[in-house]
């Protein structure tokens, strides 16, 4: 996505840390905001707010293959996380090495599943912790990795998990909207899905919980959300979040395009420079994430030199982007401490076009041709 | 003052909304904090971590002059506001938080597992002291007057050694009454004791300045002040430092006191909230009092059994909360469709129970049976005020004589 702005051309590819709002979402949410009411009121501008919701939370269902019972509406995917792992009350949690870091925080005592160098899940660690300890678990693996788009065996996790009495919970914030969902088919008890990543508003999410799944709030008081999440509903996010959802799951053939985009991306970033490396590329992933290292160049300084030419990458998940320090992913996976210091993650959406793509390569070949540059007249010297 | 004109008033058969006068629920969003709000939905809609990029600078930049709008409502620093979903989520990380860290911690604060509220306090207050309890902690549930304030001398003899917290609700969100904060808060620094404050109704009606009332955390919501939904905040003290356990953890934001991407809209949105509220405060305060009084006294004069519940001078401008004894308030409210208004808080409408909060004030079954709450607001004007004394005297006039008419057998009950 390019802003055209003056006095340079800027490109938009941090689509893993926010996409913007869907045309069907602004329009969805500017009629919310301009209308009142609280949806637990009983009189008529409260029922006029209850039917609003009802409907938003049939449209979220749907885009995760859920019934609309199981939507609760919290205020983002690191909520909802918290939930999903907090709420069941499973003295014994077992987490995926490459979560988020709201999975990670959620549940501090965690066991941690470990990954294979592409950032699979190991199954065969996973079931042999769920076999050493018969205690009731519940096991959390993400759909889709937000650093590198990586993409998790979750029906097999869920099947193996539920053959062991655990729960089954799925973060499913960056593949919602990009890839096809289906709660169901991979029969996942808890999924996590945040608004502002497939282009609702932000401060709005869901946990899909499955009715049976018995859960202690985090959030105590009016009982909303059949006690599960009390708060006056945010009906404006709510309906801007549904309005993102159903836009997103008619127009996700769109990533065909995107995944066409992404793949020539790399190809021409390995054509320019046989050094670089494109993490996991050899497992499934989301058709629009790459993370790409230009070794021998810290990620930093990367991200500062491709935002001086307008081009908008980050150097890893938002939230810790402001830090500096390596990525967990990427330590999980095995790679070196140097290549991992040099990775960037480069995410595409679906406004993205091969101009982005382009300015993207220009940006990134001139800094590397520097960097080769100083390197080599480092050695002559 | 309003940019928006007052909507019509309802006629007969027409078929316009009812007029809204049940602010102490929800506020219509603003038009200027809709306009400040919009940009940040649409242009400027990066993510406020990604500070690598100029997307995420401009996004936190708008989120820093936000957090200093609402730090001067209440005469804070902008690094004590931590932005939260809302009051529901502000008032469990202040009340949870700040007992979970006193028992994770117990070095650092000498061994204090007590905590002290009333019974009148909102639902989201109870519950997280209701949880505590089921951890270990203590919880005095200091019984009101029957005007709804505290008694200082029986908060003061409440309080032991063993005392955290006290949790006393600014202004109530039923019967509007501000509680003497001061006071409270005076007190509970002498004797050591963290003070809480949901302020939710109360902030943006009520000056509040946390340092001269001795505040150490209170919790704000950004749907009750003319600004949008899904966000709140949370004033936590710097100095003397309050510490908290935070309920969600994750990227570290808000000092890491509050995980979680920050929405720059809603941030914006409460900003431009506070800052309408904070110039306006007073000439508003005093146009909704006029309505207030214009209202209960237009009704009195026609209700003439007619009560007030709460302490009719210390309580919120534009609150109303009426007993119209022999009246079922259901009915009343079911009579009267030309106007919004609700027997209480609105999470626990749909229920038939009576208010727990006029029980509290020691009213009986039937009396807090027969009590409706209206909420002013700013969009609201005199006329709308007259034609809710119409609604209410004329549904309560045919409620009572069809009610007379069935005592004497002549219709059906």
């Amino acid at each position: 996505m390019r802003s055209g702005g003056m006095p340079r051309i800027e490109t938009y590819l941090d689509w893993n840390a926010s996409a913007p709002l869907r045309p069907q979402a602004t329009t969805a949410m500017t009629e919310a905001l301009a209308r009142c009411g609280n949806a637990s009121s009983v009189h008529r501008w409260g029922r006029m707010a209850r039917r609003e919701v009802e409907r938003a939370r049939t449209a979220v269902a749907a885009l995760a293959g859920a019934s609309p019972a199981d939507v609760i509406f919290v205020s983002g995917g690191t909520e909802a996380n918290h939930l999903a792992l907090q709420g069941p009350g499973r003295q014994r949690v077992l987490v995926s090495a490459v979560e988020h870091s709201s999975v990670l925080h959620a549940a501090a005592a965690a066991e941690q599943i470990p990954v294979d160098g592409d950032g699979i899940v190991r199954l065969d660690a996973l079931a042999d912790l769920l076999v050493a300890n018969p205690s009731p678990a519940l096991v959390s693996v993400m759909l889709a990795n937000n650093e590198t788009g990586v993409m998790q065996p979750v029906a097999e996790i869920a099947e193996l998990a539920h053959a062991h009495g655990a729960l089954f919970h799925c973060d499913a914030v960056q593949a919602a909207g990009k890839i096809v969902l289906d709660a169901a088919a991979f029969s996942a008890d808890l999924v996590t899905l945040s608004a502002h990543k497939l282009g609702g508003p932000p401060g709005i999410g869901a946990l899909i919980a499955n009715t049976e799944v018995d859960l202690t709030p985090l959030l105590r008081g009016g009982g909303q959300e059949r006690g599960r999440r009390s708060g006056t509903e945010n009906l404006p996010g709510i309906a801007g979040f549904a309005a993102a959802a159903e836009a997103a799951a008619a127009e996700i053939g769109v990533y065909d395009r995107v995944r066409a985009l992404r793949d020539a991306l790399e190809a021409e970033i390995t054509a320019i420079a046989p050094d670089a490396v494109v993490l996991g590329a050899e497992a499934p992933r989301l058709p629009n994430t790459a993370a790409i290292a230009m070794p021998g160049t810290a990620a930093e300084t990367q991200v500062i030199a491709l935002d001086l030419d307008g081009v908008m990458v980050s150097a890893g998940a938002a939230c810790s982007s402001g830090k500096v320090g390596p990525s967990h992913v990427l330590k999980a996976m095995g790679v070196a401490p140097d290549v991992a210091g040099s990775t960037i993650r480069v995410s595409l959406g679906w406004d993205s076009t091969e101009a982005d793509v382009s300015h993207f390569l220009e940006a990134w070949t001139a800094l590397y041709r520097r960097r080769r540059g100083f390197a080599e007249e480092a050695r002559a010297a | 003052m309003t940019t928006t004109p007052a909507h019509p008033l309802p006629g007969n058969g027409a078929n316009t909304p009812p007029i809204y006068l049940d602010n102490q629920s929800t506020t219509r969003l603003d038009p200027r904090v809709l306009e400040a709000m919009l940009p940040y939905f649409t242009e400027h809609f990066g993510n406020p971590h990604s500070t690598s990029h100029v997307y995420g600078r401009i996004a936190a930049e708008a989120i820093e002059r936000a957090r200093g709008e609402v730090a001067a409502l209440i005469s804070a620093d902008p690094r004590e506001i931590v932005f939260t979903s809302g009051a529901t989520e502000a008032n469990n990380l202040a009340v949870k938080g700040a007992a979970r860290f006193a028992r994770a911690h117990p070095r650092d604060v000498k061994t204090r597992d007590h905590i002290v509220t009333l019974p009148t306090e909102h639902k989201c207050v109870l519950e997280s002291c209701a949880q505590l309890e089921r951890e270990g902690f203590a919880v005095t549930y200091l019984p009101v007057e029957p005007n709804g304030l505290v008694a200082l001398d029986k908060l003061a003899a409440a309080l032991t050694e063993r005392t955290l917290l006290v949790s006393v609700m600014a202004a109530h969100n039923e019967i509007g009454v501000i509680q003497p904060l001061a006071e409270i808060g005076a007190l509970c620094r002498a004797r050591g004791v963290l003070f809480h404050s949901d302020a939710a109704q109360a902030a943006g009606k009520i000056p509040l300045d946390v340092e001269a009332m001795h505040i150490d955390l209170l919790s704000i919501s950004g749907h009750k002040v003319y600004g949008p939904k899904g966000v709140g905040a949370l004033y936590v003290r710097r100095r003397p430092r309050v510490r908290l356990l935070p309920l969600i953890d994750g990227g570290g934001q808000e000092r890491g006191l509050r995980s979680g991407t920050l929405p720059t809209p809603l941030c914006v949105g409460l900003g431009h909230a506070a800052m309408i509220a904070a110039s306006e405060m007073t000439g508003e305060a005093a146009r909704l009092r006029g309505l207030r009084d214009r209202l209960y006294q237009g009704l009195a004069r026609r209700v003439p059994e007619l009560s007030l519940n709460g302490d009719p001078e210390r309580r919120l401008a534009g609150n109303l909360n009426l007993t119209f004894p022999g009246i079922e308030a259901p009915a009343l409210i079911e009579a009267c469709p030309t106007i919004a208004i609700s027997t209480g808080s609105a999470c626990t409408s749909a229920t038939v129970e009576p208010s727990y909060v006029l029980r509290a004030l020691g009213l009986p079954d039937t009396l807090a049976n027969s009590a409706i709450r209206i909420g002013l607001g700013r969009f609201n004007t005199a006329a709308e005020a007259d034609f809710a004394v119409d609604a209410l005297a004329a549904g309560a006039a045919r409620l009572t004589d069809q009610s007379r008419l069935q005592q004497r057998g002549r219709i059906p009950t």
